[in-house]
């Protein structure tokens, strides 16, 4: 496995090193008709977030909170997302549990105090699996969430590491993945450096944890400051055009 | 052609932290079943019944355990193994799980607590105590009934329940302290008034409801001039004679329900096939709205 995915002069099978991160390209407000929406590429994983809210509970109105908003998470993979025709594109056990762990982050990062009673909306679309999927919608739900205006506290930032023989290795591509060695996904607040979520897949022994943990919140510093970029210059954009 | 095995795990009390339970529960059903013995020559396959050849166990690479940690006020307070009661007020949970050469084999936080890095570290080597504990409490056991099984011995569900065990829900029995007991009472009784009178006589209202004693006061009375119209018809307890029939009943039960006198003592009649009355289908009472 390890010769597998780590060459002899410490390149991976992309010719990535193993710290590095792949091309992360980012936009912000790509629909106009949703509230917030944001579009990810990191490598070839595409992942699309659109927010509607906040607005009035849709739905039971019984299920408001009434101290604060509900956030409705979906996490969908396109059919045409995954090597071979996907049939159901949500609805089955994974994508169920991924919703939900998208909706226990972010209702733990967004203000959701600030609007009691109604109900934010978050929606997820995989458009193209290679690795990394739900750290690449984790990503663009927090653009997403920023171009809604939606107060948060802090960015969420999310990656996966793996690892290498003894060398962890950050933002596994999808070869890597099903290569079967340990895979670590982790979303983290990096101002506070709290996890919000933590999963952990395949044997890893007890010693290696901390550096993998460490490779992982390194690459989600590394993230936060790329989309933290992408953010500061959609806003630019949007300051210039209102001063014209 | 391959071997298939099915687990089916039930849960017969649940107290918090099923997780670690089912987890241990599984692993030990595994490492304890077998299968039967198989000789393959070629393309002839020979399946050998448990009583031609001794059942063959599964080969297990390694027992992985999980262990469960609850947080609580953001992560302020940890509690290892939550009980019902400790799950029901907990911020979230995470569980890891470990084989007894401390390898992880699975993290997972869930409930949108946030961590941080050092209570990781620190839960994953509690884990690693608790796990090798376990591990050995399940490698005597396996031993145990294996050895049991080979010297004939009694083995099984049954004999694994003593009484303090699995199904038997038992309250200790605590001593009371019975010494002066009778004087006590004695003179209790003889301070308190006396009981009141009892009345054993029930008094009815109106169909289908009665009263024994006096109660507070009662507002059935009311609800019975609006809904009196729409009473479908009861077998009548029988305040008028028994002959009457069904159709005078319907008609005559609003006059007679305030005729009766709410103390008179009603025999009420303990079977109610009695009075029953088929109608003929132009005899049904016509109700007055």
């Amino acid at each position: 496995v390890a010769g597998e995915l780590l060459s002899d002069e410490g390149y991976r099978a992309d010719g990535r090193r193993p710290t590095e991160l792949r091309k992360v390209r980012a936009r912000m407000g790509v629909f106009a008709q949703a509230d917030g929406s944001a579009y990810i590429e990191q490598g070839n994983t595409k992942a699309l977030a659109v927010v509607y809210g906040p607005h009035e509970m849709r739905g039971s109105r019984s299920k408001a909170l009434p101290d604060r908003a509900l956030v409705n998470c979906q996490y969908s993979m396109a059919t045409f997302s995954t090597g071979e025709r996907r049939r159901r594109p949500h609805g089955d056990r994974q994508a169920g549990e991924l919703a939900l762990h998208l909706r226990q982050t972010f209702e733990a990062a967004i203000l959701t105090d600030l609007y009691p009673r109604s109900q934010i909306d978050i929606y997820v679309q995989i458009l193209q699996a290679d690795g990394g999927n739900y750290c690449a919608g984790v990503n663009a739900a927090t653009l997403a969430v920023m171009d809604a205006g939606i107060p948060m506290r802090d960015y969420v930032c999310a990656s996966s590491a793996g690892l290498a023989d003894a060398t962890p290795l950050a933002d596994l591509s999808s070869p890597e993945e099903s290569a079967g060695g340990p895979q670590l996904v982790l979303a983290l607040l990096p101002a506070s450096g709290q996890v919000a979520l933590l999963q952990l897949s395949a044997r890893l022994h007890q010693e290696r944890l901390e550096p993998v943990l460490e490779a992982a919140m390194a690459a989600c510093r590394a993230t936060h400051a790329l989309l933290d970029s992408v953010v500061r210059e959609q806003l630019r954009q949007g300051c210039g055009a209102l001063g014209d | 052609q391959v071997w298939q095995i099915r687990l089916d795990l039930h849960l017969l009390n649940h107290d918090g932290n099923i997780t670690d339970a089912a987890s241990i529960a599984g692993i030990v059903a595994l490492c304890h079943f077998r299968r039967p013995d198989v000789a393959v020559q070629g393309e002839e396959v020979t399946v050998y019944t448990p009583e031609e050849r001794d059942p063959v166990p599964l080969s297990i690479h390694h027992i992985p355990i999980c262990v469960s940690f609850a947080f609580f006020q953001q992560g302020t307070y940890l509690l290892v193994d939550p009980s019902e009661r400790e799950e029901c007020v907990m911020d979230g949970v995470l569980v890891i799980a470990m084989n007894k050469h401390q390898e992880i084999c699975t993290i997972q936080s869930s409930g949108g607590i946030m961590l941080v890095k050092d209570q990781v570290l620190r839960c994953s080597k509690i884990t690693a105590v608790k796990v090798a504990e376990i591990t050995e409490l399940i490698q005597k056991a396996l031993e145990n009934d294996q050895k049991v099984r080979k010297e004939g011995g009694k083995f099984g569900f049954a004999e694994s329940i003593p009484n303090q065990k699995i199904t038997a829900f038992k309250m200790e029995s605590a001593a009371v302290d019975t010494s002066n007991v009778e004087e006590q009472a004695e003179e209790i009784i003889a301070k308190a008034d006396p009981p009141s009178e009892v009345f054993a006589k029930p008094i009815l209202h109106t169909p289908g409801t009665a009263q024994i004693g006096e109660g507070i006061e009662n507002s059935w009375g009311e609800l019975e001039e609006s809904e009196k119209e729409e009473a479908v018809e009861e077998e009548g307890e029988s305040e008028e004679a028994p002959a009457s029939d069904c159709q005078k009943m319907e008609t005559e039960e609003t006059s007679t329900m305030k005729e009766t006198n709410k103390d008179e003592p009603i025999v009420l009649s303990d079977s109610e096939e009695e009075e029953v009355v088929i109608l003929e289908p132009q005899e049904l009472p016509r109700r007055t709205r």
